[in-house]
C-alpha cells in the first residue's frame, strides 16, 4: 500500500503539473481538494485520466470521484480493489 | 446608427433563416442520436446532412477546392450578398468571422491534395473566403471562444461607430468535429439525451455544427427588413477560472449592467447562453437576476441546435431578430421544471406578445461573457 | 490622451521591457525550458502558472513583465481594464496534443487540462485571473502581428468603458515563438517605469519593430 501511494505520488505531481510540490509534502490522509494542494474542477478531471491511463479503471459517473479522491490513501484503496495493474 | 439586418442560418433545421425560424416555430429539434463516422458510441448532435451541402454548393463552385465549413461559410454569406446587394469588392464592406475551431478536420481527415492543410490556420480559411468572394479588405477573425459569435457582432457595430465600414457581414460557424467532441465529452459535459437548459434533469451540453451570416450596416435603407438597431454591447470576463464560470455570475453581471436599458426598452425576451451545464445555466440566473431582469423571459435554443460555438452567438441573434420582427416569443425546448436558483421565467409555450428588444447573452471558456441590446424603431 | 505606458517583449530566448533587456538564456535552451528560466526570473509563486499550456505561460510571463514595476492595477479600475490579444496560429501547438491524444484508438485518452487550451483566448483568462482584471476580452487572429487591428481596436474600446488595456500578440508556431504585451492608459501615471508614448499605428508598429 505504501508503495502505491509513494507511487501516486509521483504521477500526479506528474498528471497535474504540481511542479511547486515535493512528494513529501503530501500527506497521504489529508484531503486532496479543498485547501491543501489546490486543485480545481479539472484536476479532478484529470485524476479520473490518470486511473484509467495508468490503472486501467474507468470510473463512469465522476461523481463517484468524490469518495475515491478524499485523500491519497482513499485513491490507492480504491486502485487496490479495482485496478488491473 | 448602427442596425442588424440581412441574415442567414445554415442548420440541421435548413439553409436559410425562414426555414430555421419556421422549423423552431414548429418546435422541431435539430439534435438527434446518431453514430459519428470516427465514433462507435453514439452523440447527440445536430448535423447538416452532407449530401444537401453536395447538392447546394454545386452551383457555387468546386466541392473538392473547399473544405465542409469553407462551403457552408460561402454558401451562407453568399445568400446575404444576395438578399442585401451589397458589393463585397466594396473597399467600406468588411467581413468578421467567428470561429472556435475552423477547419479543425484537417488535422483529423486526410483530405485531398487540392486542399492545403495550412488553412487550418483561421487567417487562412479567412482568406479562402476573401479569394472565393474578392473581398477588398483582409478579414477580420476573431475566436474567442463561446462568446465569439456575439461579440464579433459588438465588434462590428464599434468598426461602423468609428466610422472605418459601412457594411460589415458577420459570419460564424463551426463543424461537428471529433476534436470537440472527444474535448467535451473529457470534461464529462455532453449530455447523451436532447438538452434541456435551465431545466432540473439537465445534465450537459449537446454539440452542433452551423453557420450562421447577419449584415451589420449604417444604412438604413439596407436596415428596413428588420429595422432593428443594436443599441449597445459589452464583454467582460469573471477572472475567476478558466474553464468553470463565477458562481455569483460576475462577468455577466457586468456586462448586463453597462447595457444601459432602459424603462421605455420594452424588452420581449433574454436570448441566454442556455447551454445546459448545471453550472452555466445556474450561473446565468443568478446573473440575470443580479441584473433586474427576473421579470424579463428568457430562452435558450440549445434545445433545438444544441451548443453551435463560434456560429452560437451569430445564429441565435438571428433567429432572435426574427423572433422580434414576428412579435413572437420562441419556447425554450427541453424545459420543463425551473432547475436553477436565480429567479427567472422561462418561455414554456410560443406565444405572440408585443415588446421592442431583446437582449443576447453568451459566456465561455476562459471566462469570458458578453451581452448586447437589440431594439426595434 | 491615450498613451502607451509600458510594453514588454520575449523572443529568441531574450526579455525586454520597454525596450531594454532584462533576461536573457542560452539561445540552445527550448521555449519550455527558457520560460521556465524567465519564470523564476519574475519571482513570483504562482502554482497556477504551472498547469498553462506553452501558449499561455508566453502570453502570462510576457504580461507580467509589462506589469511588473508599474502603477498600472492600482491607477485603473479593475472592471475598465480590458485584455485585447492576437496571433497567427490560434492555439494549433495545443490542439496538435489534443488530436494526438485521441487519435489512436487503444491509447484514447483525451484531457480536459489539454482540451482547455484549446481555445486562444484562454490567455485572456489567465492574465484575468492573475490579476482580478474584469473588463473588455477579444482575441484576433490573423496571418502577421497587424499593428492597425489592434490599435484600431483598442482606441474603439477607450472610447466605450475602457480606460486601460493590455494588449499584443502571443504566438507560437512549430518553429518559433514571439510575445509582445504593451499597457496603455487613459490617464498618465507618473512612475520611474513608466514611458508615455501616444498610441498610434505607427508607434505600435515601431515598438514592435525594435
Amino acid at each position: 500500500m505504501d508503495a502505491l501511494i509513494e507511487k501516486l505520488k509521483g504521477q500526479i505531481i506528474e498528471q497535474l503539473n504540481l511542479a511547486e510540490v515535493k512528494p513529501e509534502e503530501i500527506n497521504p490522509d489529508s484531503p486532496l481538494f479543498g485547501e491543501g494542494l489546490g486543485l480545481d474542477s479539472i484536476d479532478a478531471l484529470e485524476l479520473i485520466v490518470l486511473l484509467e491511463k495508468h490503472y486501467g479503471i474507468k470510473i463512469e459517473d465522476p461523481k463517484d470521484g468524490k469518495t475515491i479522491f478524499q485523500s491519497l490513501r482513499t485513491m490507492a484503496e480504491y486502485i487496490k480493489a479495482n485496478g488491473k495493474g | 446608427m448602427v442596425f442588424a439586418s440581412f441574415n442567414n442560418i445554415i442548420s440541421s433545421l435548413g439553409f436559410s433563416t425562414l426555414e430555421n425560424y419556421e422549423a423552431v416555430n414548429k418546435s422541431i429539434v435539430g439534435v438527434k442520436k446518431r453514430i459519428l463516422p470516427f465514433s462507435k458510441e453514439e452523440f447527440c448532435v445536430s448535423q447538416i446532412e452532407n449530401d444537401q451541402i453536395k447538392s447546394r454548393f454545386s452551383e457555387l463552385g468546386d466541392e473538392q477546392l473547399y473544405t465542409k465549413l469553407e462551403q457552408l461559410s460561402i454558401l451562407s454569406i453568399n445568400d446575404v450578398l444576395q438578399k442585401s446587394g451589397i458589393d463585397p469588392k466594396d473597399s467600406r464592406t468588411l467581413l468578421i468571422y467567428s470561429t472556435t475551431k475552423g477547419n479543425i478536420d484537417l488535422l483529423e481527415t486526410p483530405q485531398n491534395n487540392l486542399i492545403d492543410t495550412k488553412r487550418v490556420n483561421l487567417w487562412s480559411f479567412a482568406n479562402t473566403l476573401q479569394n472565393y468572394f474578392n473581398l477588398s479588405n483582409t478579414p477580420v477573425v476573431v475566436s474567442n471562444a463561446c462568446i465569439s459569435g456575439i461579440l464579433a457582432i459588438i465588434i462590428a457595430k464599434r468598426y461602423i461607430e468609428k466610422g472605418l465600414y459601412d457594411n460589415i457581414i458577420v459570419c460564424g460557424g463551426d463543424i461537428l468535429s471529433e476534436f470537440t467532441l472527444s474535448g467535451f465529452k473529457s470534461f464529462n459535459a455532453l449530455s447523451n439525451e436532447p438538452s434541456k437548459p435551465f431545466d432540473a434533469k439537465r445534465t450537459g451540453i449537446n454539440l452542433g455544427e452551423a453557420v450562421s451570416s447577419i449584415l451589420i450596416t449604417n444604412n438604413s435603407k439596407l436596415a428596413s427588413v428588420y429595422n432593428t438597431q443594436i443599441i449597445s454591447g459589452y464583454s467582460a470576463n469573471d477572472a475567476n477560472h478558466i474553464s468553470g464560470p463565477s458562481r455569483t455570475g460576475d462577468g455577466l453581471y457586468h456586462c448586463l449592467k453597462q447595457l444601459n436599458i432602459s424603462e421605455t426598452d420594452s424588452i420581449g425576451f433574454i436570448s441566454a447562453h442556455g447551454t445546459a451545464t448545471p453550472f452555466n445555466d445556474e450561473m446565468e440566473s443568478i446573473a440575470f437576476e443580479r441584473a433586474n431582469l427576473s421579470n424579463v423571459f428568457v430562452n435558450s435554443l440549445k434545445g433545438y441546435y444544441g451548443h453551435t460555438l463560434g456560429a452560437a452567438g451569430v445564429l441565435e441573434t438571428v433567429l432572435s431578430l426574427e423572433s422580434l420582427k414576428n412579435q413572437r416569443l420562441i419556447k425554450s425546448e427541453g424545459f420543463e421544471e425551473i432547475g436553477v436558483s436565480g429567479k427567472i421565467s422561462l418561455i414554456k409555450e410560443h406565444q405572440n406578445n408585443t415588446f421592442s428588444s431583446f437582449i443576447k447573452t453568451a459566456s465561455g471558456f476562459g471566462g469570458c461573457n458578453a451581452a448586447a441590446l437589440f431594439k426595434k424603431l | 490622451m491615450n498613451s502607451i505606458t509600458s510594453y514588454a517583449r520575449i523572443k529568441n530566448n531574450s526579455v525586454f521591457v520597454n525596450g531594454t533587456l532584462v533576461f536573457s538564456a542560452d539561445t540552445n535552451l527550448n521555449i519550455t525550458e527558457f520560460l521556465s528560466e524567465a519564470y523564476k526570473k519574475l519571482s513570483i509563486s504562482y502554482p497556477k502558472y504551472h498547469k498553462m499550456d506553452t501558449l499561455c505561460k508566453l502570453g502570462f510571463l510576457c504580461a507580467e513583465f509589462a506589469i511588473q514595476n508599474t502603477p498600472f492595477l492600482e491607477a485603473n479600475n479593475l472592471d475598465s481594464i480590458g485584455i485585447v490579444l492576437s496571433n497567427s496560429s490560434s492555439s494549433l501547438q495545443t490542439d496538435i496534443l489534443h488530436q494526438n491524444s485521441i487519435s489512436n484508438k487503444e491509447a484514447y485518452f483525451p484531457s480536459p487540462a489539454i482540451f482547455v487550451y484549446t481555445l486562444p483566448n484562454i490567455i485572456i483568462g489567465e492574465i484575468a485571473i492573475k490579476h482580478k482584471i474584469t473588463g473588455e476580452n477579444a482575441f484576433f487572429v490573423s496571418e502577421k502581428f497587424d499593428s492597425e487591428l489592434i490599435t484600431n481596436y483598442c482606441e474603439m474600446l477607450l472610447q466605450n468603458n475602457t480606460t486601460a488595456l493590455v494588449s499584443g500578440w502571443v504566438e507560437i508556431n512549430e518553429t518559433n515563438y514571439d510575445a509582445f504585451i504593451f499597457l496603455t492608459e487613459r490617464k498618465e501615471n507618473i512612475n520611474k517605469n513608466t514611458i508615455f508614448k501616444p498610441l498610434n499605428k505607427q508607434i505600435v508598429t515601431e515598438l514592435y519593430n525594435t
